[in-house]
């Protein structure tokens, strides 16, 4: 079991709120990302529930029981962090055993599952070595090994991916999701990286200023974002946005519409612009438009579109796919 | 950019670095050598640098008038145990001002450190009146508590640097695999902290060790250690440079032998967290 929930957590440093007023249901077994900018306090969240950090305000319930006073190594949740933070002294072994010998196993019972989880991870052959002797994603591996191991109520990853390089990054990713299902266990991830969070999570937090702007799945946040902040953090690239009046909805303050929903032709109809730049990769075309008064537009076309620098465009965007946001940034729904 | 070096270059410096070398090993070197001197050649003028009446009659003086041993074993008491002691003290308090500082953690490392900069004979007097009170005049215990509380604002210093190179992550992953703070501090903080501790522990017995004014003042034969030994070859009848100089090296082997054994921990320790 691993249901976590969060009810009106405040936390601040001296006279800086860091958190303000956070409300959650995490369910059990499910992949849980906070997403968010650097500073978002993402991070303080999760260390939060870890117990690193003491909450200023509300509770904190695992499986229905408060924790906010209990310390971290009681409420039975492991942690990866960024950093992998192995112990430097130990071997392999000794690094994913320590939970177990905490915990005051015995010892064989210590053996099997130290190896069991060094299967489910490729790390047997390097059970014996340091730490300073693996490589970066292999010691990310232990890191996982060591969470794993305890068969905790919930896994915590910070951001435990940002130090990898991008090709061992997209595999650790699909290893983790698959480890994860395959485990069902609850599982809270950080990233600041939105495609990370769109790939991974079941439900995203969308976190901006210490504030959760939007808990929902990933298909959620991206069709049906609450207000612009969302709308503008979640997908690639990024949501254009234009005034109402400009786009003749003057009962609107921001119109947006996501760059693959702009029909993009060379005569007709919609908002005419002049082509900046076109950025062509294959499978797609991105076309930074300049469109006057509407501002520079993004647009997405699948395949080679054959465009260049200073040609005119039309663009069309797609009428059931437009987003309405009121003065305050919030969504209009009709 | 990087400097041509020739082959004179490198001989010129190695040359100033061993005359730099000598130099500061002079003084010892002299110590020893005139402990083989006579008395009358010990002070000869011009001095007599190696081609003097090698003899060894000053030791054999120095171990008649005095109990050598008993003194020796006096010092390593002393500054093994208020060596020990300190590192027992300052380990936790090093932890906390490292790893749970609060607004005034510097303050209070400032302040520790304050204390040392007080000339010892200031507080002489009450001292002194405080341990005869206390029935510790010329105890073994007595020294090790005042070298011990001597020592101990610069054990916790050092100890602070060497925990604040260590990540937090890594105690905090200690935290969530389910480790009390004691069992952080065995498991985990002390053997990532071995070389701090190793150097810590060294320059502190030797501190110790060589500490003259409390052990001079506060011991006279029963607790006292070699200091005191060496001392009291200066007497009002003269000094006795050959036979000081016998005991003074006979004081000084015991460290230096284990200097010699630890230097790389010595030199890593002084200069640990200067290079990253």
């Amino acid at each position: 079991m691993g249901q976590i929930t969060l009810q009106g957590v405040r936390k601040s440093f001296g006279p800086v709120n860091i958190i303000k007023d956070a409300n959650l249901e995490i369910e059990d077994g499910s992949f849980v990302v906070f997403v968010g900018p650097s500073g978002c306090g993402k991070t303080t969240l999760l260390r939060l529930i870890a117990g690193l950090e003491d909450v200023t305000g509300g509770q904190i319930l695992i499986d229905g029981k408060n924790v906010v006073d209990v310390p971290p190594a009681k409420r039975g949740l492991s942690m990866v962090f960024q950093s992998y933070a192995l112990y430097p002294h130990m071997s392999v072994r000794g690094n994913i055993a320590f939970g177990l010998k905490m915990a005051g196993l015995p010892r064989p019972d210590i053996d099997r599952k130290v190896e069991a989880a060094a299967a489910t991870l490729n790390l047997t052959p390097y059970l014996d070595r340091k730490p300073r002797e693996l490589s970066g994603g292999q010691r990310q591996r232990v890191a996982i090994g060591r969470a794993i191991v305890r068969e905790p109520k919930a896994f915590l990853f910070d951001e435990p991916l940002s130090n990898l390089d991008a090709a061992l990054r997209v595999q650790m990713r699909l290893e983790v999701t698959k480890l994860q299902k395959q485990l069902a266990t609850t599982a809270i991830y950080v990233t600041h990286d939105q495609v990370e969070a769109m790939t991974m999570a079941d439900k995203i937090v969308v976190l901006n200023a210490g504030r959760i702007e939007q808990f929902g799945s990933p298909l959620e946040l991206y069709e049906r974002p609450a207000n612009l902040f969302v709308a503008g953090f979640i997908g690639s690239p990024k949501m254009n946005f234009v005034s109402g009046e400009a786009a003749g909805e003057p009962d609107v303050a921001t119109l947006g519409v996501r760059p693959e929903h702009l029909r993009v032709g060379r005569e007709g109809e919609g908002w005419s612009g002049t082509v900046s730049v076109a950025e062509h990769l294959g499978s797609d075309t991105f076309l930074y438009v300049d469109a006057g008064k509407l501002g520079l537009l993004t647009a997405r076309c699948i395949g080679e579109f054959s465009l260049k620098a200073g040609d005119r465009v039309w663009l069309s965007p797609d009428p059931a796919r437009l987003h309405r946001f009121d003065n305050d940034g919030a969504v209009i729904r009709k | 950019m990087a400097r041509k070096v020739t082959a004179r270059r490198v001989w010129v410096s190695t040359a100033a670095a061993w005359l730099f070398g000598f130099l500061i090993f002079l003084p010892i070197l002299w110590m020893v050598l005139t402990s083989f001197k006579t008395e009358l050649e010990a002070f000869s003028m011009p001095p007599k640098f190696l081609f003097f009446h090698w003899t060894t009659e000053n030791y054999a003086t120095v171990q008649e008038r005095s109990d050598y041993l008993h003194h020796a074993l006096n010092s390593i008491i002393i500054a093994g145990g208020s060596t020990l002691i300190a590192m027992i003290i300052a380990i936790p308090a090093a932890w906390s001002m490292a790893f749970a500082p609060t607004k005034r953690t510097k303050d209070v490392l400032l302040w520790m450190l304050s204390t040392k900069m007080m000339p010892s004979v200031g507080v002489l007097v009450p001292i002194y009146l405080i341990f005869r009170d206390f029935g510790l005049l010329d105890t073994r215990a007595g020294l090790v508590m005042i070298l011990c509380l001597g020592n101990l604002p610069i054990v916790i210093w050092m100890l602070f640097t060497y925990f604040k190179e260590i990540p937090k992550d890594i105690l905090e992953a200690a935290r969530m695999d389910g480790a009390t703070i004691g069992r952080e501090l065995v498991y985990v903080l002390t053997p990532m902290a071995v070389p701090g501790l190793a150097s810590t522990l060294l320059l502190n017995f030797i501190l110790a060790w060589n500490e003259a004014f409390w052990t001079l003042n506060l011991s006279t034969l029963e607790a006292a250690p070699l200091t005191t030994f060496i001392a009291s070859y200066s007497s009002p009848e003269g000094l006795f440079w050959a036979k000081l100089s016998a005991a003074s090296t006979l004081a000084i082997a015991p460290i230096i032998i284990l200097g010699w054994f630890t230097q790389r921990q010595l030199v890593r320790g002084l200069t640990f967290g200067a290079v990253k």
